[in-house]
């Protein structure tokens, strides 16, 4: 019974950002895992959650979307700029205008 | 045949962040650097910025250096390389991890001033052999291109009357220079048709938005289809060009009039291949058949596609199927049946499946398409695997091929199995092994 007494402190918003993120990835890309499984803090590129540039083209288009954010980086050689979940949504966090 | 075609020396050759750079400085940095060069005779030029690659490549034809360009900087292609040219180092501007002597792009601000380097524009023997392309080939082993200077001028100029660019444009591109349809369409044809090259390379819609705006017309976008649907679908305005181009897939005809219209620009796409550069041409929004280069024939012979002529040192075979409708124009079919085109990353099934056997503990193992139902918003189709390795678990699979096929190559899905469906002649037909993708094994690599 434990386990499913309330949490005591309410979800932060950023958490919640983090997995609403997660899941709006997971469905974009087909990814055969729950989005509540993605580690917020996993290299996002590569080794981690083993995204490659036309994932992260893809993420780019759900994230203007659904927030009105457009994801910027000075060089192609920087796009992993977004390192990490957490990092993306700090960035949607502070940008969006939906 | 001169290094470069820009005829006075405040020709601009290059911006970088809205800079123009002109010839004279494009000269003096190609002949420092091309004397700052260690030894040895093959570079592998990493350079991010478009400005310096081009640098690089000048400099390397400049010393008779000969420029090698894999498909990838996995470390296994990497040890290939040394074996093929020991003497090879890599010239770099960033942070590097390639396991070769490295070269760092020098800090020519730092160039004392001097008199100026004389206006003499190098002149180049058309049969210097100047880079070897390399393509993944079927055993494992990169299968080496060679290319001469003559020949690549050759293709990019005949090529430039097709595009229109006889007319000098400013290129955008969103592809790296390193790979065959970035090297001739964002570094060679600036080169050598009196364009300007745009040092950056941008990847995310808005900053390909940004930079075009900011770019002197005429300019032209060099690009792919997948750049192309991401920045129609996510910018509600993109700037005008004077020229669009797409290569490495095939674009829809639809997105092809899209882009159009909003860009307010022609759209060319262009066919070609590693092996044999680029050879034809269409405007998309409104052809079906694509229209060869001048003086490049087509021909079908026991079955394959050959082309030969114009640029092109020897017949070569096309890994497509095509169907020629004239002296001058074809169609195009699809590709050969163990193809594989990620966004224009070439492969072959058999040499994906050949890196999968390379795996200590790897006892059987198959790379497979998925079928086209599978394709994500970009219209992707990735490659599925199955492999049987008692000893080994995913993860560490997928690590053990990402240091040796490139990552758009990793399977998705990687499927665990037992035994691999094999039929009584030991055949893996394509049906049992995409029912396997609905099978309860599902693992994502």
């Amino acid at each position: 019974m434990s386990e499913l007494a309330p949490t005591v402190h309410p979800i932060e918003p950023e958490a919640r950002l983090v997995l609403e993120l997660a899941e709006l990835i997971v469905g974009a890309l087909n990814l055969e895992l729950p989005a509540s499984q993605i580690d917020p803090d996993a290299r996002l590129y590569g080794e981690g959650l083993g995204l490659d540039s036309i994932d992260i083209l893809e993420i780019a288009l759900v994230v203007s979307k659904q927030y009105g954010v457009q994801l910027r980086a000075d060089d192609a050689e920087n796009a992993q700029t977004f390192r990490s979940l957490r990092h993306l949504a700090e960035y949607i966090a502070a940008h969006r205008t939906k | 045949m001169p290094l470069f075609s820009h005829p006075v020396p405040e020709a601009v050759v290059a911006y970088r962040a809205g800079v123009a750079i002109p010839a004279a400085q494009f000269l003096a940095d190609v002949e420092q650097l091309a004397d700052a060069f260690p030894p040895g005779r093959h570079v592998i030029n990493v350079c991010a910025d478009r400005y310096r690659f081009m640098v690089g490549f000048a400099a390397s034809v400049r010393s008779g250096r000969v420029s090698l360009l894999p498909p990838t900087h996995t470390p296994e292609v990497v040890r290939h390389l040394a074996a093929f040219a020991p003497d090879v180092f890599c010239l770099t501007d960033g942070d590097c991890d390639i396991e070769l002597p490295r070269m760092r792009y020098p800090d020519f601000a730092a160039r004392p001033e001097g008199p100026a380097c004389p206006w003499r524009v190098p002149e180049i023997a058309a049969d210097s052999v100047v880079a070897y392309v390399f393509t993944s080939g079927s055993t494992g082993i990169p299968m080496p291109h060679r290319k001469t200077w003559g020949r690549l001028a050759r293709c990019v100029l005949d090529g430039a009357a097709r595009l229109g660019l006889d007319r000098p444009h400013a290129v955008l591109a969103t592809v790296p220079p390193q790979h065959m349809y970035g090297f001739e369409s964002s570094v060679l044809l600036p080169m050598l048709s009196g364009g300007r090259v745009c040092a950056e390379h941008p990847f995310y819609p808005a900053d390909i938005c940004a930079l075009l705006e900011a770019t002197a017309r005429p300019r032209a976008l060099v690009t792919t289809p997948i750049h192309l649907r991401a920045l129609l679908a996510s910018q509600r305005d993109v700037p005008q060009a004077d020229l669009i181009i797409s290569a490495t897939a095939p674009l829809a005809q639809e997105l092809a009039h899209e882009s159009e219209v909003r860009f307010q620009a022609r759209l060319l796409e262009i066919y070609g291949s590693t092996e044999t550069g680029q050879l034809a041409t269409r405007r998309t929004a409104g052809e079906l058949e694509w229209r060869l280069w001048p003086h490049v024939r087509l021909a079908l012979e026991d079955g394959r596609a050959w082309v030969r002529g114009g640029h092109l040192e020897q017949p070569t075979a096309l890994c497509d199927e095509v169907e020629p409708t004239d002296a001058g124009h074809f169609r195009l079919q699809g590709r050969l049946a163990d193809l594989v085109n990620i966004a224009g990353k070439r492969s072959s099934l058999a040499y994906l499946t050949h890196q999968l056997f390379s795996i200590e503990g790897v006892l059987d193992g198959a790379f497979f398409f998925p079928g086209e139902s599978t394709a994500d918003a970009f219209g992707v189709t990735r490659v599925a695997a199955a492999v049987v390795a008692p000893t080994l678990d995913a993860a560490r699979i997928v690590e053990e091929l990402r240091r040796r096929i490139d990552p758009v190559f990793l399977p998705r899905p990687l499927i665990m199995l037992e035994r691999l469906p094999r039929n009584s002649t030991g055949k893996l037909p394509r049906q049992a092994l995409q029912a396997l993708l609905s099978g309860p094994h599902l693992r994502r690599a």
